[in-house]
C-alpha cells in the first residue's frame, strides 16, 4: 500500500532569515540576505559578496551541548541543526528520552561537503606531524553524514539516518528520497533537508571558475539577478532548510498541522551528453525530469500555479525558462508564475533546494507568491517565452494550490517536486 | 595525591560528563567510562587537555592506564615530578 505523504513541520536557517517567521517576513517583503564580506576581499576574491545566515549570540546553546560547542568548526552542522531541530519542533515532535529509540522516524539530510574549517585545522595539525592533537571530533564534523548523525542523536531517530549528495540538487533530492521512504511504508516520518557550509574554502572554487558575479561588490543586495539581462554570475550562499514528511494517517492521528501534500517528483541525470557536461545541463534531461515529475504527481501542467525555479543568476536562466515552457507545454500568459529565491539569498548550493522548498510551502500556506527582487531588466529571451507579468517583481496575494520546485546540479543532475495545498 | 592536581583534573573531566552526572559525583576511585559515563571517544580529548594543562606528554601505553581518576593522577604526577 502506498501512503499519502504530507509536510507537517519546517525549519530554516537562511541568509535572509532564521526561523519560519523571520524567513516568511523576509521572502514576502523582498529582504536580501546578501552582504559584502571583508574576508573575501582580503583573500582577493573576485566576488566579495555572499549570503550567509547570521546566527545571534547564544542561539547555538539551544541546539548543542556545551561539549559539542567547544570546538565546533562546522558551519553546515550549525545551520543544519537549527533548521532540522526547528522542523521537528514545528511538527509537534520532541526528542525521545535517553532510553528510547524511535524506529518509525528517519533522516535524509544532504550536504555538499561538511566542516571545511574543521578539515582545514586538521590538515594543518596533520602536516605538522601532530595527528594525535586532532581530538575526537575531526571525523564527525567533517564526514558528509555528520549532520544527519548530529540530528539523529539529538532526536533519537531509529529509522534510516543518512546523507545524500548531488551538488546543488541535494536539498530537493532529499525531499524526494524521504517522500519515497514514507510513501512506501518504510518509515512513518522522515526529516529531510540539507545544509551547506559558508566561507572562503567553500566559495573559492566557484570564484576560480568565474561563475560568480564580480560586478556588485559595491552594491551587494543588487548582485543576485535571476532571469535578468544584466545577470553575470551567481552570488554564493549557505544555510539549511528542513521539512518533516509524514504519512497522512500519522499526521491526522497526531492531530498536527498539515502544511501541504507532496504529490510526487522525479530525479534524473543528463548523462553529460547532448549538451550536458560536468557543469551544464542537458536540456532534454531537464525537460524529461520536469515532465516525469508532473506525471508522477498526477496533475496536469495547467494546474501548476507557481514555479520556484533553480534560476541562479547566470547566463543559464533563459535556457531554464525555455526548458520549463517546453516541458510543461505552456507559454506566454498560460505559463505559471515563476520566481527565484536566489535573488534574496544567493545560491545556497547544497542547501538551496531545501531552503527554496520551505519558501515554496510557505507560499501554499500563506496564499502569497513572493516577488523576485532585482527584476527590472528581465532578459528578452525570457520574455520571448513567458508573459512579463509571470516573472513576479513583487509579492502578490493569490491562493496557491499546486506548486513546482526544481533544482539542478553539477554532474548534470536534476530533480523536480510537485506540492499541493492539503485538502 | 596532590589536591591541586586532583582539582585540576576534576575541572578537565567535568566538561565531558553526560548531563545526568554531576561534578560532585567525581571521586578518586571513579572509573571514567564505567561510572562517570564519559564517552570513550572523549578520553583522547581528556588526555589532550591534561597534556596542555600540566605541560606534559602522555604516551599511548600510559593512556590505557588512566581508567580511574586515581590512576590518571598517578600517571600525571609521575610526569609532573620527573
Amino acid at each position: 500500500m502506498k501512503h499519502r505523504v504530507v509536510i507537517t513541520g519546517m525549519g530554516v536557517c537562511a541568509p535572509n532569515g532564521i526561523g519560519l517567521k523571520a524567513f516568511s517576513d523576509a521572502i514576502f517583503s523582498g529582504k536580501s540576505g546578501i552582504k559584502f564580506h571583508q574576508k573575501l576581499a582580503d583573500l582577493n576574491f573576485g566576488c566579495q559578496i555572499a549570503g550567509q545566515p547570521e546566527i545571534p549570540e547564544g542561539m547555538l546553546e539551544n541546539y548543542f551541548t556545551a561539549l559539542q560547542l567547544r570546538d565546533l568548526q562546522s558551519s553546515g552542522i550549525e545551520y543544519g541543526m537549527i533548521a532540522g531541530v526547528d522542523a521537528w519542533t514545528d511538527a509537534g515532535l520532541a526528542p525521545t528520552d535517553k532510553d528510547t529509540v524511535d524506529y518509525d522516524s528517519g533522516i535524509v539530510f544532504g550536504v555538499s561537503l561538511l566542516g571545511a574549517e574543521k578539515f582545514r585545522s586538521a590538515i594543518y595539525l596533520t602536516d605538522e606531524g601532530k595527528v594525535r592533537r586532532l581530538g575526537s571530533t575531526s571525523v564527525v564534523q567533517t564526514m558528509a553524514s555528520g549532520i544527519s548523525a548530529y540530528l539523529g542523536g539529538y532526536l533519537g531517530c531509529g529509522n534510516q539516518v543518512t546523507t545524500n549528495s548531488s551538488a546543488c540538487t541535494t536539498g530537493l533530492e532529499s525531499v524526494l528520497m524521504g517522500y519515497e521512504r514514507v510513501r512506501n511504508g518504510d518509515a512513518v516520518r522522515m526529516l529531510v533537508g540539507s545544509c551547506n557550509d559558508s566561507g572562503p574554502y567553500i566559495w573559492g572554487g566557484f570564484d576560480a571558475m568565474r561563475v560568480l558575479t564580480k560586478k556588485y561588490n559595491e552594491d551587494p543586495e543588487a548582485g543576485s539577478r535571476p532571469m535578468q539581462e544584466d545577470a553575470n554570475g551567481f552570488v554564493p550562499g549557505a544555510g539549511a532548510g528542513a521539512l518533516v514528511l509524514e504519512t497522512l494517517e500519522s499526521a491526522q492521528q497526531r492531530g498536527t498541522k498539515i502544511y501541504a501534500e507532496v504529490l510526487g517528483g522525479a530525479v534524473n541525470s543528463g548523462g553529460q551528453r547532448n549538451g550536458g557536461t560536468m557543469t551544464a545541463p542537458n536540456s532534454e534531461a531537464v525537460q524529461h525530469c520536469i515532465k516525469t515529475a508532473v506525471k508522477n504527481a498526477g496533475v496536469s501542467a495547467m494546474e501548476i500555479d507557481t514555479i520556484n525555479g533553480h534560476l541562479t543568476s547566470t547566463g543559464m536562466c533563459p535556457t531554464e525558462i525555455a526548458n520549463w515552457t517546453e516541458a510543461l507545454e505552456l507559454k506566454g500568459e498560460d505559463f505559471p508564475y515563476i520566481n527565484s529565491l536566489k535573488s534574496m539569498t544567493g545560491h545556497c548550493l547544497a542547501a538551496a533546494g531545501s531552503i527554496e522548498t520551505v519558501a515554496t510551502i510557505l507560499e501554499l500556506e500563506e496564499g502569497r507568491i513572493f516577488g523576485n527582487i532585482n527584476s527590472a531588466h528581465i532578459h528578452p529571451e525570457v520574455l520571448e517565452r513567458v508573459a512579463q507579468g509571470k516573472v513576479l517583481t513583487q509579492t502578490i496575494d493569490m491562493p496557491v494550490k499546486v506548486a513546482a520546485k526544481a533544482s539542478f546540479g553539477f554532474g548534470d543532475v536534476n530533480c523536480c517536486m510537485i506540492f499541493k495545498k492539503f485538502e | 595525591m596532590n589536591n591541586e592536581h586532583y582539582e585540576a583534573l576534576k575541572n578537565i573531566i567535568k566538561i565531558y560528563l553526560p548531563e545526568d552526572v554531576s561534578v560532585d559525583d567525581i571521586k578518586p576511585t571513579s572509573h571514567l567510562t564505567q561510572e562517570l559515563n564519559v564517552n570513550s571517544a572523549n578520553l583522547v580529548d581528556i588526555v589532550l587537555d591534561v597534556e596542555d594543562h600540566f605541560d606534559i606528554t602522555i604516551e599511548d601505553d600510559e593512556i590505557e592506564k588512566m581508567e580511574t581518576v586515581q590512576s590518571a593522577i598517578e600517571v600525571i604526577e609521575a610526569k609532573v615530578q620527573s
